[in-house]
């Protein structure tokens, strides 16, 4: 070979290695780094429950969330639907506690970063959120004055070690409760405001040491995080152990662009916390379901909300509460986008269990049906089949 | 020797008009149109000249950020006593903004704190800022980018 060729053949070698594209681009990258574990803080301090980062809080926690005591029947607890080797939720498509609900269990790893609660966000503090199933007669149907009664009773120790000293319970009724049955708002109406204020007071503790908890439950490490730190060391497709098939990478390609899932499944829980109409259908033989809308009213109103007299600290912690959106068209069927981490291994999905695998998720988003009520947010896709088999591996590297 | 030159001459030909082809594809392939992002502008009927940026400098994805609105007259007077409402939304996806920012605060020299502003997604975002002050009303948009 003469040079002359040689020349001609490293001229055409540079003209292709310039029309060649690496595997990811530097924003592909930047994105992909953002939705790795590593990017995710420690959940931020909660100065609204000053138990929140206790740890005797947080024992005295978990004891409650597996004790079915906690309940009217004496059956169910917090972790009859929040199962804690199924990533504490339940695998159906509306929860059974006491009777059935008409919403799925949500997760709970890595809670502690919400801002809202529940698929409607109806509560603003992840302790506030854990009293509202106490109550529901679907979930665990008991009463504040019941569950005081409890503590002093199995816990009284352990929970004045935390608390302080519990309130004098020996006149309160055995059962009692503002949003009980007949029977338990007469009697909570015969109580005097001390009563109830002491039964509020344990009853929001009951909470905070359950949130306590629940601060402690993290997202696990995920084959696409193994892959994003290998990616993240500048090496251009990592290989090996950390490797991702081709069909994984176009998965995940889609994922952060074509396909937009990233706009709204955004950083490192996949989700941005925020609530969203994207036309899922409602289930028939349920009650009306009208997700955000219906949520705000319910949150404002909560006596145990951030600008309750049961928050700690002071009420700088309220910016959520205080700059909520109230109203417009776009909280009608608005639901909180849900972290995808895991999702693969949890079906059904939606807010109701309305599809059961990931291909049917991924192919309500394709075809972007309209919302029976508001506005869908999101847009016809138009993917392949092939495109849509290659989102649904990437999600299951979430899971794995 | 000179067959050898014509290959070569005709090699660097062949690479000057892929060259060519390719910086035409270029040039004149459409572009996305990069959004406005100034920081500071007249508002719509010219009344104000109003800025906005982040109280710390940083725009944060996903928290509750203060920002602060500053209204000057064109001729550089600050705006006082101004009344500000704030609305906005992602125009792409077809919603508002996820918080209900408010004007929470007057700083002096026409500095105003617009506090409850939070961005849940990456993309083009609108601030829609509706002015009313002695001098008369007016508005303003902002978009940001994230």
């Amino acid at each position: 070979m003469n040079r002359f060729s040689r020349l001609f053949g490293l001229l055409a070698m540079g003209v292709l290695a310039g029309c060649g594209k690496p595997e990811f681009s530097d924003a592909e990258k930047k994105t992909i780094a953002s939705l790795a574990l590593s990017a995710l803080p420690p959940p931020k301090t909660d100065t609204t429950n000053r138990f929140a980062d206790v740890p005797a809080a947080a024992g005295l926690g978990a004891t409650l969330f597996f004790d079915v005591g906690m309940s009217g029947d004496g059956k169910v607890s917090c972790s009859t639907c929040h199962k804690i080797d199924r990533q504490f939720q339940d695998d159906l498509p509306q929860a059974v506690g006491v009777g059935r609900t008409n919403r799925r269990t949500m997760p709970l790893a890595g809670v502690a970063h919400d801002p809202f609660f529940f698929w409607d966000g109806r509560r603003d503090s992840l302790w506030s959120q854990a009293l509202a199933p106490l109550e529901n007669p679907l979930e665990q149907a008991g009463n504040r004055a019941a569950y005081a009664h409890y503590i002093k009773a199995r816990f009284g120790e352990r929970y004045e070690r935390i608390f302080g000293p519990l309130p004098d319970l020996s006149t309160v009724p055995a059962n009692a409760s503002p949003l009980g049955s007949d029977a338990e708002k007469a009697a909570w109406s015969t109580m005097t405001k001390a009563q109830a204020e002491g039964v509020n007071r344990v009853f929001a503790n009951i909470g905070k040491a359950i949130a306590a908890f629940e601060r402690s439950i993290a997202p696990p490490q995920t084959r696409f995080d193994r892959f994003a730190a290998a990616l993240a060391t500048g090496i251009q497709l990592p290989q090996g152990d950390v490797a991702f098939s081709p069909e994984e990478i176009l998965g995940l390609k889609l994922f952060i662009g074509k396909a937009n899932c990233v706009t709204c499944h955004t950083g490192a829980r996949f989700t941005d916390g925020s609530f969203h109409n994207t036309g899922v259908p409602p289930v028939a033989n349920l009650p009306a379901d009208r997700g955000r809308i219906d949520a705000v009213a319910q949150v404002e109103a909560d006596p145990f909300n951030c600008f309750g007299a049961f928050r700690d600290g002071d009420a700088s912690a309220c910016g959520e509460l205080r700059f909520m959106v109230k109203a417009g068209p776009e909280l009608a069927r608005a639901y909180k986008t849900p972290s995808l981490r895991g999702a693969a291994t949890r079906p059904p999905y939606m807010h109701a269990g309305q599809f059961s695998s990931l291909e049917e998720v991924v192919a309500h988003y394709s075809t972007a049906p309209a919302s029976v009520e508001g506005i869908s947010e999101i847009h016809p896709l138009q993917l392949s089949d092939r495109e849509r088999a290659a989102l649904v591996a990437f999600l299951k590297t979430l899971a794995e | 020797m000179a067959s050898l030159w014509r290959y070569v001459l005709a090699g660097l030909g062949l690479a000057a008009l892929l060259a060519g082809i390719l910086a035409a594809v270029y040039l004149t392939a459409p572009r996305l149109a990069s959004p406005e992002v100034a920081r500071s502008k007249k508002t719509t009927n010219g009344l104000f000249v109003a800025s906005f940026e982040p109280e710390r400098g940083v725009i944060r994805q996903g928290e509750l950020q203060s920002w602060l609105l500053t209204l000057k007259t064109g001729a550089g007077t600050p705006v006082e006593g101004a009344g500000i409402t704030i609305s906005g939304g992602m125009p792409r996806h077809r919603h508002g903004l996820p918080t209900s920012p408010q004007a929470t605060d007057y700083l002096g020299d026409g500095c105003y704190r617009i506090d409850g502003v939070k961005f849940t997604m990456s993309g083009l975002w609108q601030l829609h800022f509706a002015i009313s002050a002695a001098a008369g009303s007016d508005t303003v948009v902002f978009n940001v980018l994230l």
